[in-house]
């Protein structure tokens, strides 16, 4: 089982704790009205689905119950590292992250 | 309040209101492990920013942890810190905790859930095993000390767990849910070799 690491909790906790809420860092427009319709698209369809790194949003459901974000390796399913909600997306990320995750 | 004021005059001898509590009288003894119901609570579900704590605090007589994972207990009453701004308190001593809440005029939220939820004590040296058997998270002392409290899973539902002694755990869980909930910790019962 994987354990997540809740920024709220400041613990690891069991991946069945946890839902995934999608992708992180998608800022919905303040003139929803007033957004053209290929502009709509990309907001509300179209993702990045990488290879490697995502940011991601994550529910700690059936604990403290907040929504925080994490960077996630979609290869490895690894979590390099999580942070609250409304921090800014982080720019570095910690080097070696299998140590982070492996802790 | 007026729930507090009904449930001490309400009419007992008709049976078209009597409560019937839900696993009243169950309990299983196996091995190491003793899983029964507790008797019925007062429990308040309060949500609360930062800037109303002491009030509350002061007003229930008891202090709102603000640590994840703990708890804080005071003359029969418990808070149990379930996320950031978000509390579990449970009264055990007939005592009215809504009531109290409502003294307080700072910004808070305050939800009488004393009937949505059922409590299950698990004792005995087996315990821990026996909530493992559904539970994922580690509740080994050093992890989950006497005293610890967390919402967190038990097989399908959700349930908020207190450990209340070395081998002895509070669970709490949805009415609902409370029939699963005491079979799986039964069998978990059975299963638990120590």
């Amino acid at each position: 089982m994987l354990l997540i690491r809740c920024p709220y909790c400041e613990e690891e906790r069991p991946e069945l704790e946890f839902r995934n809420a999608g992708e992180a860092h998608i800022a919905r427009s303040a003139n929803m009205a007033g957004e053209s319709d290929d502009d709509f698209e990309k907001f509300f369809f179209i993702r990045s689905n990488p290879k490697g790194i995502i940011y991601e949003r994550w529910r700690h459901m059936h604990g403290c119950a907040r929504f925080f974000n994490a960077v996630r390796d979609t290869v490895t399913d690894k979590f390099v590292m999580t942070y609250k909600a409304g921090e800014p997306k982080p720019t570095k990320l910690p080097k070696n992250s299998n140590e982070v995750v492996a802790k | 309040m007026a729930k507090a004021a009904a449930r001490k005059t309400a009419p007992a001898a008709s049976p078209s209101v009597e409560r019937r509590p839900a696993l009243a009288g169950r309990s299983t003894t196996a091995a190491s492990v003793k899983v029964e119901v507790l008797p019925p609570a007062e429990r308040v579900s309060l949500r609360a920013p930062e800037a109303s704590v002491a009030a509350l605090s002061k007003a229930l007589g008891v202090t709102l942890p603000n640590k994840p994972k703990t708890a804080a207990a005071n003359g029969g009453r418990t808070a149990l810190w379930l996320g950031p701004d978000e509390w579990l308190v449970i009264d055990e001593a007939d005592n009215d905790p809504l009531a109290d809440c409502a003294k307080v005029s700072a910004l808070h939220s305050a939800v009488g859930v004393s009937h949505r939820n059922i409590a299950i004590s698990v004792t005995g040296a087996g315990a821990a095993a026996a909530i493992n058997a559904g539970c994922p998270q580690d509740l080994s002392l050093d992890a989950f000390p006497v005293g610890a409290a967390s919402r967190t899973i038990l097989g399908k539902t959700e349930i908020v767990l207190l450990r209340t002694g070395n081998d002895a755990f509070r669970v709490e869980c949805w009415r609902s849910f409370s029939d699963y909930v005491f079979t799986l910790l039964s069998e978990g019962s059975r299963d638990a070799a120590v």
